[in-house]
């Protein structure tokens, strides 16, 4: 089986792409599953099942969702595996931006759209920096020198990434993007013993164990403060 | 080429004067520089305590190779000679009932214009993919793309420098706020021309000669008319876009003057490629590609009867736009 990490922030059209690539790979013979990583609230998985393929979400609560699926996903690899997909894509939104799920020899995608504003790859951490593919979606609708433009601000971020403009409504690239994710030969059996790209993002607060009074005597464990001093 | 030794052996100060778009690369990652600094780019990176590193999500092995790839990247880029692609060839493949298509090669050359019709959802997308993304025999069309008359290798169909083709659409919008010659200053930056100015100038002006109402540069570009856009978006991408293959859907008609933004297009020496189901665009074409059932049915030459109806259909054109010229200044209509 292989597993490709599909990220990227809400909205950006994740759920579209994969599922066009889909559509793709299936010509191709290549069976498929999903695992949808989201937060509070997800029916994508309506729509995954609708396709025919087979799906499971997860939702993280009040939990941070990369701790969440990085505690989850050799679980999801072995459901994959017993599924008897080729090819398992979990889907899981980066809600904070420094967001960091990608793990060592496992492809890692990023999806952003060139809505979000160009200074926006700057903004991403890992979860734009550390991916081997960068899908930029919504080329559709902006103009062409805006989608050069971002694209170049995207390529200066990760400059070893391949970047590729899809269009997640009409699939205009989901036929190339789906050549680059499968490889045939690749047989992973378990997640065991691999490891994060990056150190997730990270906190232990008061907050963190359900505090919800305001003040500085509530606040304990990982605190930091805004600098708030006028700069001479 | 610059190589890791290389980035480990010279100090900053050297390499950014060499090499000043290595900035961009190090601020977009979060690494404060001085342009001054003697140390060597590792040695920075190392002096670096664990908590920045966290904090700015930065890997030093990761910047390091980042910017060798980066710096590669651009040094290739502008050494790129402009616009070397002569002509584009589309091999015929198969279509969705696995029928060869109906022509063995179809050859494009540079400042040919070549319409494509056929109903929605009968392979347009697909077509356009296939040039885009240089396919080769790979697809499920079995088309093959070749330039200057050869095959395209896989590393460089999706490398970044993969810029084959510019896209122009009747839904484009511009998202920026900025004002017209911010945009056009932030575009040619990206390029990174040398003779700013003038090329602002040349495509600000082209710009002007095609939109219906002129527009100023101080105007912000989201607040421009559909037609403004479009000239603005179509001058754009004749002058400052790499891509030597632009492909067009549709262009309204209203605003804008197509005629001369065609010309403009090829004058620039683009090959075009454009989707259309209004006459006067479609009898502007060289030739024109209709799509049937996924794959291209046949591959028509404008003959000299169509020609003769252009001429009819321009006149009637004109007479609408006159009226709306008229309409717009709050003058009586009349025949």
């Amino acid at each position: 089986m292989n597993l490709v990490t599909v990220s990227g922030p809400p909205s950006s059209g994740k759920t579209s792409l994969i599922i066009k690539t889909i559509e793709s790979l299936k010509q191709k013979g290549i069976k498929v599953g999903v695992v949808k990583f989201d937060c509070l609230y997800t029916d994508d998985d309506i729509l995954y099942e609708k396709i025919g393929v087979p799906v499971k979400k997860g939702l993280s609560g009040s939990l941070c969702p990369d701790h969440y699926f990085v505690s989850n996903i050799e679980e999801v690899v072995q459901w994959g595996i017993k599924e008897g997909v080729d090819l398992l894509i979990t889907e899981s939104a980066g809600l904070c931006n420094r967001c960091s799920p990608y793990i060592q020899e496992i492809k890692a995608v990023c999806v952003i759209d060139n809505l979000s504003g160009i200074n926006t790859p700057k903004k991403i951490g890992p979860m734009l920096k550390t991916a081997d593919v960068v899908v930029i979606t919504k080329g559709d609708i902006v103009s062409q020198a805006e989608r050069e433009v971002f694209a170049s601000r995207v390529n200066s971020v990760n400059p070893k990434a391949v970047t590729m403009h899809v269009n997640a409504l009409t699939g205009q690239g989901a036929y190339e993007f789906a050549g680059l994710i499968y490889e045939k030969d690749e047989e992973l059996d378990t997640l065991k013993g691999k490891k994060l790209r990056f150190s997730m993002p990270s906190a232990l607060c008061s907050y963190c164990l359900g505090e919800t009074r305001i003040g500085e005597e509530h606040q304990m464990g990982n605190v930091r403060k805004i600098d708030l001093e006028d700069k001479k | 080429m610059i190589s890791r030794n290389y980035l480990e052996a010279k100090t900053i100060e050297h390499l950014l004067e060499k090499y000043p778009f290595i900035t961009e690369f190090l601020t977009d990652n979060l690494v404060d520089i001085d342009e001054k600094d003697q140390r060597t780019l590792p040695e920075l990176l190392n002096s670096l305590d664990e908590e920045t590193l966290e904090e700015k999500a930065i890997n030093p092995e990761e910047i390091l190779e980042g910017v060798v790839s980066f710096a590669n990247q651009m040094i290739e880029f502008l050494g790129i000679g402009e616009n070397t692609i002569n002509e584009l060839t589309i091999v015929a493949g198969y279509n969705k009932h696995g029928e060869k298509e109906s022509f063995d090669k179809l050859t494009i050359k540079k400042g040919e214009i070549i319409s494509i019709v056929g109903p929605t959802g009968s392979g347009k997308s697909r077509l356009l993919a296939d040039i885009e993304w240089g396919a080769q025999g790979d697809t499920p069309t079995k088309r093959s793309i070749l330039i200057n008359g050869e095959g395209i290798d896989k590393t460089s169909r999706f490398s970044s420098g993969n810029k084959l083709v510019a896209q122009l659409s009747q839904n484009m919008n511009f998202v920026m706020d900025l004002t017209v010659f911010e945009f056009l200053e932030l575009h040619a930056k990206s390029r990174m021309v040398e003779d700013e100015e003038d090329v602002i100038n040349k495509i600000f002006d082209k710009a002007n000669e095609l939109a219906g109402e002129k527009f100023k540069k101080e105007t912000p570009i989201t607040s421009l008319s559909g037609g403004q856009s479009r000239a603005l978006m179509i001058a754009d991408t004749a002058i400052l876009s790499t891509s030597p293959i632009v492909l067009i859907d549709e262009i309204e008609n209203a605003g804008i003057d197509r005629k001369k933004a065609l010309d403009l297009l090829v004058g620039e020496e683009k090959i075009v490629l454009m989707a259309t189901h209004d006459p006067l665009l479609a009898l502007m074409g060289d030739k024109r590609i209709v799509i049937k059932n996924g794959g291209i049915h046949d591959v028509m030459d404008i003959i000299s009867e169509e020609r003769d109806i252009l001429h009819e259909l321009t006149k009637l054109d004109n007479v609408i736009q006159g009226m709306r010229e008229k309409l717009r200044h709050g003058h009586k209509l009349e025949l």
